[in-house]
């Protein structure tokens, strides 16, 4: 038997609401399948399995809200049948107007539930019944104030749970991720002005026979030369767990798009170091439709392993990114602009890109970051290698 | 009157001095030298060396010779210079002062009063900056009090002299300077707490040198929308538990500030009794914020990290109250 949980799709995601199964008990299902659609505060997202299987029970029904780690399905594995398999008990899901309790905090997924002694006691003596009271006080418990809430709704049952804000509550989730990568992470930042004019020139002679359509943008080459960096600079490139980097195989490369209600979300393109500029110029188009869509996989929410932002559009000469936990690095670009230039001792004209990095001290030293940004700048004088 | 606590204190032995003939002050350095922390200035001058006696450097024999004083009929005060140097003197203290008036039928009282400075926080490093209340107050046969207001320092000396057995007060080193209003009226008891805030939403139980941090953080939280009440155990032995439990029924949580370390602390018994006497009013698990369990550092910025500070208080209350 396969307990299929409700994953964090980010460091800034505790709790999602199921908006449809895609899949019925009997399914048989394949790794990374698209089982549910889950709204996060961000966007509603699909949600892929990672195992094969066929689906034994749906536990959660759609319009449910929970936290992060509830199981949601039961799977069969290959030579289980539904008589050997143990029926799995459903977790206790509450309704809940308040705050969840925090993910691991016991409140509601695993053992004994969090109840003060006065808010049982108290409980008792309004004839509220206890597990029906969702908690809000520390660790997800239920405190006084919660069972006189609960009270106070059992007399008016008029009352109704404010409507949540959608772009609020981006705003708070951005909020935390940001609050913890400035309280955890140690950053320090680089930059260098890379010269574009070979990438510009390359780029125009290799858009002048192409559609509209399949025109490349500078973006995709400035992924493919971080892609490629990274190769040789694996400390920018992973997660920092458990006081440790863990060094990524591959570069998922999350792609900062902001979102036109305001926020933004930064998913990845996959294994960006083995895709062609083409590939990648179709995987970022069909990404920002899909953003704009809200509808992402869930794999693109919790895979990326660095994050760059391009804020040139916006006209800004250099972007200082905040690292999205728990990644190490952030490269960030600002628009390419004529600077002049010296070149063979003469003074010249050259489009010019402002590569900064953001990255992790404790994952990797200033001396590595510099050797990175130069091993960048490199990437993108030869266009044609990219 | 606006006066300093180490005015107050003086004022009460000077007091006692001058009612009681039976009363009188020995320790080192009270005489000549006016005390560590000069409460007794003026006082060799004015009482002569019989009533007024410097003491050699040993705390085993002037405590003895005290509680020998107070046995003969006398009404000693002595003056220990730190808690940390009163250890060498337990033996005394523990085996004889508290134990004659039990082991003797209750033939023997020791009407001994000893004072001592305690507390971390002016860099006097390890040997000079602990706080063993809690030694004290774990033993049957003696008072324990810890006056951490002006009418407190002022107010305990004369209960504790007429208390027919021996009291320990034990003077935070912090307070001495602190500066407040004495009223005409400053006559106190040495059995109950005080409610020096009262509050709503948490009890923070504090006694000595912790109280003006646990005031100033209380002040701190009631700006945050977070109504304080801070409750003063100011004795220590015996615990006044009802005035404990009173606040718990009121505010449901609590948080215990205590200088000192928290394995076996105070913080622990009153923590405790709580919980045996207010479990079904706990609305959220007791905390506390004591001392790091380190010998007090030297270091000025590492003393002040070993120490309950307001920041650790607020911090504290606010994961209790989930605010």
């Amino acid at each position: 038997m396969i307990e299929f949980k409700l994953p964090s799709l980010g460091a800034d995601m505790d709790e999602g609401k199921l908006l449809e199964w895609k899949v019925s008990p009997g399914d048989t299902v394949k790794k990374g399948q698209a089982v549910a659609i889950v709204d996060t505060s961000k966007a509603a997202v699909d949600v892929e399995v990672w195992c094969e299987g066929t689906v034994f029970e749906l536990l959660i029904e759609p319009g449910e809200t929970i936290p992060v780690g509830t199981v949601m399905a039961t799977l069969l594995e290959a030579g289980e049948s539904p008589e050997t398999a143990k029926r799995a008990p459903r977790a206790v899901l509450l309704p809940h107007p308040g705050p969840l309790p925090r993910a691991g905090g016991g409140g509601v997924v695993s053992g004994r539930r969090r109840i003060s002694p006065a808010a049982r006691k108290h409980a008792e003596e309004l004839g509220v019944d206890i597990e029906t009271i969702p908690g809000t006080g520390p660790d997800g418990a239920v405190t006084l104030a919660d069972v006189e809430q609960a009270a106070a709704e059992k007399v008016s049952p008029a009352r109704t749970a404010p409507v949540p804000d959608k772009a609020a509550e981006m705003r708070k989730a951005i909020a935390a991720a940001m609050s913890r990568s400035k309280r955890e992470i140690p950053h320090y930042y680089l930059s260098e002005p890379v010269p574009m004019r070979r990438a510009t020139e390359w780029l125009a002679q290799a858009n002048a026979g192409r559609p509209i359509t399949s025109r490349l943008l500078i973006a995709v080459l400035q992924l493919k030369a971080v892609a490629l960096a990274l190769k040789k600079f694996p400390e920018m490139n992973g997660f920092f767990r458990d006081g440790a980097h863990q060094p990524a195989a591959a570069a998922h490369i999350g792609v900062a798009i902001s979102l036109r209600q305001g926020g933004l979300i930064a998913p990845a393109i996959h294994d960006v170091g083995e895709k062609s500029l083409e590939q990648l110029m179709r995987d970022l188009t069909d990404l920002v439709r899909r953003v704009r869509a809200g509808s992402l996989r869930s794999s693109e929410m919790s895979d990326p392993t660095i994050t760059v932002t391009n804020l040139g559009e916006q006209g800004v000469a250099a972007v200082y990114g905040v690292i999205y936990p728990p990644q190490v690095a952030l490269v960030g670009f600002g628009r390419v602009d004529e600077q002049p230039w010296v070149e063979n001792g003469a003074l010249g004209v050259m489009p010019v890109v402002t590569a900064s990095l953001a990255a992790d001290h404790r994952a990797s030293d200033g001396h590595r970051g510099a050797l990175f940004l130069a091993a960048l700048r490199d990437q993108l004088q030869e266009p044609e290698n990219l | 009157m606006k006066m300093s606590y180490r005015e107050a204190v003086r004022q009460a032995m000077h007091e006692a001095l001058v009612a009681d003939p039976r009363v009188f002050l020995m320790g080192e350095d009270v005489g000549k030298y006016g005390g560590a922390y000069a409460c007794s200035k003026g006082f060799l001058e004015e009482f002569g060396p019989e009533r007024i006696r410097d003491a050699p450097l040993s705390e085993l024999g002037f405590v003895g010779a005290g509680i020998g004083a107070a046995l003969g009929g006398l009404r000693p005060i002595v003056e220990v210079m730190t808690v940390n140097f009163s250890l060498l003197a337990l033996d005394q203290i523990v085996n004889t002062a508290a134990a004659l008036r039990h082991m003797s039928g209750g033939q023997f009282s020791v009407p001994l009063v000893l004072r001592m400075a305690t507390g971390a926080g002016r860099q006097l490093a390890a040997q000079h900056s602990h706080s063993l209340e809690n030694w004290y107050a774990h033993i049957p046969g003696i008072k324990v009090l810890a006056p951490a207001t002006i009418i407190d320092a002022r107010g305990m000396l004369g209960p504790a002299l007429a208390d027919p057995d021996p009291v320990v007060i034990f003077e935070h080193a912090q307070l001495y300077n602190m500066e407040g209003d004495l009223p005409d009226d400053w006559r106190c008891d040495i059995a109950t707490a005080a409610v020096r805030r009262e509050g709503t939403d948490v009890s923070l139980i504090t006694y000595g040198g912790s109280l003006p941090k646990v005031l100033a953080a209380a002040e701190q939280l009631a700006a945050e929308g977070i109504a304080a009440e801070v409750i003063d155990l100011r004795v220590l032995r015996p615990l006044d538990s009802e005035t404990i439990a009173a606040s718990l029924r009121r505010t449901h949580k609590a948080v215990v500030v205590d200088e000192g370390w928290k394995s076996g602390s105070l913080a622990a018994e009153v923590m405790a009794r709580i919980v045996e006497q207010c479990f079904f009013e706990l609305d959220a698990p007791v905390a506390r914020v004591c001392s790091e369990e380190v010998p007090i550092p030297y270091a000025k910025h590492m003393e002040e990290a070993a120490l309950p500070q307001v920041p650790k208080i607020v911090a504290s209350v606010k994961q209790v109250t989930g605010k």
